[in-house]
């Protein structure tokens, strides 16, 4: 008896094999049930959005975004762009955002240099300083950053004296408890020729250092890169100040009525919050530095001697850059953590995006939906810039293998 | 994937369950058992805290007296402290059922935010304290002030109006709680401290030397402070306005905790209708008839209770002044309960 299958079983097999059907095929399956998913993720979220909408309607909440060109009429201490009690409610948004920045921004300067300089002095041979700088980093880590802006604020600032008799320096800077006066550059047209004098500088430098490299690689020879660059910056725009007269007045602050007038102050709870935020994140990027530069192996080290490289030549051409490895993706989340952290200001009425836009102008809208949308969707934005950023330079500093 | 498909409809269907949520606040209430009640952080005289975490003040007993008409218990009620950041928020989300929390009633707040103003159980205005030490006398003198305030006020908007229509700068020092502002004034972060004048004076009672600052004379503003519900349950929003209501009238008709049973055998028909005494009561709430006697005899009338609270009875000693009675001159008044 003969099997019809059996029989033909030569002939399919030389022949391509037939389409699976749809269903078995597993890549079209799985786009299926990928359209699938995000159609219902897509209805989901639909649903939300509409059921949200329906629901503050329905309790007579106002809705959209119309409040943000109605007037706000209600003060901020620290403004970075014009505004006034008469300013619109939007506008409260880019003053609250901007004061974040300045902060974050300034923190990161100040918790970087810091870091790093703590980081070495921990790795410092003389037993008094590295004794030193691990109490530091071990106190200050330990402590959470929000005790450590109250004690900034409620403990040192209080003995600052008042306006009236505050600290002076030669009646220029002075130094009380509502902050830091200083005299305020007033500009005058010319002026914007210096700035262009910097630009100038600036653009000069790198091309220095640029040829310098070449000649470096071409030649061998050293070139001072350092100090030629530090007298191109400071010299280029400082010749220009004074060839076009001197285009630079100073505003010197004055104790009129209660307070300051003229000049720049300071405002104690942007020192408190920068103080506190930057040493606290610093104590965090001592330990990277330290366990990124011993993470060198010695070899290396002994190697570059071996050649003839001069100490702190081998630090900077052969240690830190195998170092900066280990230290930048660390770093960026050390960054973003200082970046997020910024919001805790509001326990001390320092006006960023939390106190202003997400405080004073929710409860005067009452529009809370929209405005704390907006809030995360800010520290996201500034969160995902950050560590492009630093994923950008992380990729130039990776070794390169060759 | 038949696990995600799964999740995502609960998710979905659990959504949608939000979006038909019904049911009276009364009846949540009756479920709950208790009020909830959003409050002030502890402020002197509206809502102070004893050592136990005992709640008393002018602004606790709103909500004692909405506990006593529905649950015939004036201690039934769970308090949440809430900023003036976090108030409305609160009440809109549901997390509180009545906002009792010396809050202005303003236009926007009644028409925007989905809320409802009650009424004012306390009638204020906005005015200045300043340190001795300045030698100011006048609101007027203030031009280069740093001025301390309470973020999320209406307060803080009051202060702009007043410097702009005068021509005058400021400084604005804006904290979320009031012992926050009052310490940052007590340590000269700012030279003014600017509030309602209820708070000023309870404020200045918590300073490290009380007579070192003044209450200065202007009012800038007017402020009336009372209970917020949500909008759109007109029943809620009747029980809780007909129970301050009948403290204000019990004052009127001179019941108090102590003597209420006595007048109850006396043959005014005004308090006689008032306690539930009589039938054919004209009140339509959903509550025990005898809801009046209930906040009279356990929470008091308006008297007793601004007295003991921010009164002669208090550390405070406020005068009645524009809370008192209608016919002593003052603004409290209820409607006829008949």
């Amino acid at each position: 008896m003969t099997d019809p299958n059996l029989s033909a079983t030569p002939q399919t097999l030389s022949t391509v094999p037939s389409k699976p059907s749809f269903w078995n095929d597993p890549q079209k399956r799985a786009l299926v049930f990928q359209v699938l998913l995000v159609i219902g993720i897509g209805i989901l979220l639909w649903f939300i959005f509409s059921n949200t909408l329906h629901n503050l309607e329905k309790r007579g909440i106002r809705t959209g975004f119309d409040f943000l060109s109605r007037p706000a009429g209600f003060g901020i201490s620290q403004t970075l762009i014009p505004y006034t009690e008469a300013s619109t409610f939007g506008r409260t948004f880019f003053v609250g955002l901007l004061n974040t920045l300045l902060v974050a921004g300034l923190g990161i300067i100040f918790a970087t240099i810091l870091g790093f300089a703590v980081g070495i002095a921990r790795l410092s041979t003389n037993w008094l300083i590295s004794r030193i700088a691990l109490v530091f980093i071990e106190t200050i880590r330990n402590i959470p950053p929000l005790l450590q802006i109250l004690f900034w604020y409620r403990a040192i600032l209080p003995l600052l004296p008042g306006p009236k008799d505050s600290m002076s320096l030669a009646e220029l800077f002075y130094l009380h408890k509502r902050g830091l006066t200083i005299p305020a550059p007033l500009t005058e047209p010319a002026f914007v020729w210096t700035l262009w004098a910097v630009l100038g500088a600036l653009v000069l430098a790198f091309l220095i250092a640029r040829w310098a490299k070449y000649r470096r690689e071409s030649t061998g020879q050293q070139f001072p890169v350092f100090w030629t660059v530090l007298v191109v910056i400071i010299g280029l725009p400082t010749l220009v100040f004074f060839l076009t007269g001197s285009p630079l007045n100073w505003d010197i602050p004055a104790l009129r009525g209660f307070n300051f007038q003229g000049g720049l102050t300071v405002i104690p709870e942007l020192t408190a919050l920068l103080l506190a935020l930057s040493i606290y994140t610093a104590a965090f990027i001592a330990e990277i530095v330290r366990s990124g530069i011993q993470s060198v192996y010695k070899g290396q080290t002994e190697a570059a001697s071996a050649l003839g490289l001069r100490p702190n030549r081998t630090l900077q051409l052969v240690v830190i850059p195998q170092a900066m490895r280990v230290i930048i993706p660390q770093l960026t989340s050390q960054y973003l953590n200082l970046t997020k952290n910024t919001s805790l200001g509001v326990a001390i009425g320092y006006p960023d995006l939390v106190n202003v836009f997400a405080g004073t102008t929710l409860n005067q809208t009452g529009q809370a939906v929209e405005i704390i949308f907006m809030t995360m969707l800010v520290y996201l934005v500034i969160s995902l810039v950050i560590s492009m950023f630093m994923n950008w330079y992380n990729k130039r500093m990776a070794l390169v293998e060759r | 994937m038949k696990k995600l498909l799964l999740s995502a409809a609960v998710l979905t269907a659990m959504v949608a369950s939000s979006a038909v949520y019904a049911g009276t606040t009364l009846d949540a209430v009756k479920k709950n058992g208790a009020v909830k009640c959003g409050i002030n952080t502890p402020f002197p005289g509206f809502a102070n805290q004893d050592e136990k975490g005992n709640w008393s003040g002018l602004d606790i007993d709103v909500c004692r007296a909405v506990a006593a008409a529905v649950f015939g218990d004036a201690t039934k009620v769970k308090f949440t402290s809430l900023t003036a950041k976090e108030r409305f928020t609160a009440l809109q989300s549901g997390e509180v059922d009545l906002l009792s929390r010396n809050s202005t009633g303003t236009l926007g707040r009644d028409t925007g935010m989905g809320l409802t103003f009650i009424g004012a159980n306390y009638y204020d205005g906005q005015g200045f304290m300043v340190k001795n030490s300045l030698n100011v006398k006048s609101a007027k003198e203030l031009d280069g002030a740093s001025v301390c305030i309470q973020s999320g006020t209406t307060t803080e908007l009051n202060l702009a109006d007043y410097f702009r229509a005068n021509n005058m700068k400021f400084e604005p020092i804006t904290y979320e709680k009031l012992d926050e502002v009052t310490k940052a004034f007590d340590e000269g972060r700012c030279d003014v401290l600017t509030s309602d004048q209820s708070q000023l004076y309870s404020n200045r009672i918590t300073l490290k030397d009380p007579a070192s600052a003044t209450v200065l004379p202007e009012v800038i503003s007017k402020e009336p402070l009372g209970p917020f519900v949500r909008q759109g349950d007109d029943e809620w929003m009747k029980i809780v306005r007909w129970s301050y209501y009948a403290m204000v009238e019990a004052e009127d008709l001179g019941i108090t905790s102590a003597n209420i049973d006595e007048k109850a055998k006396g043959t005014d028909p005004n308090i006689k209708r008032f306690l539930g005494l009589e039938e054919g009561g004209d009140a339509n709430l959903p509550l025990d008839k005898k809801w009046a006697y209930n906040i009279v005899k356990q929470v008091g009338n308006y008297a007793e209770s601004f007295e003991r609270s921010v009164g002669e009875g208090s550390p405070l000693k406020i005068k009645r002044g524009l809370n008192a009675l209608w016919k002593d001159g003052g603004l409290q008044y209820s409607p006829p309960f008949r």
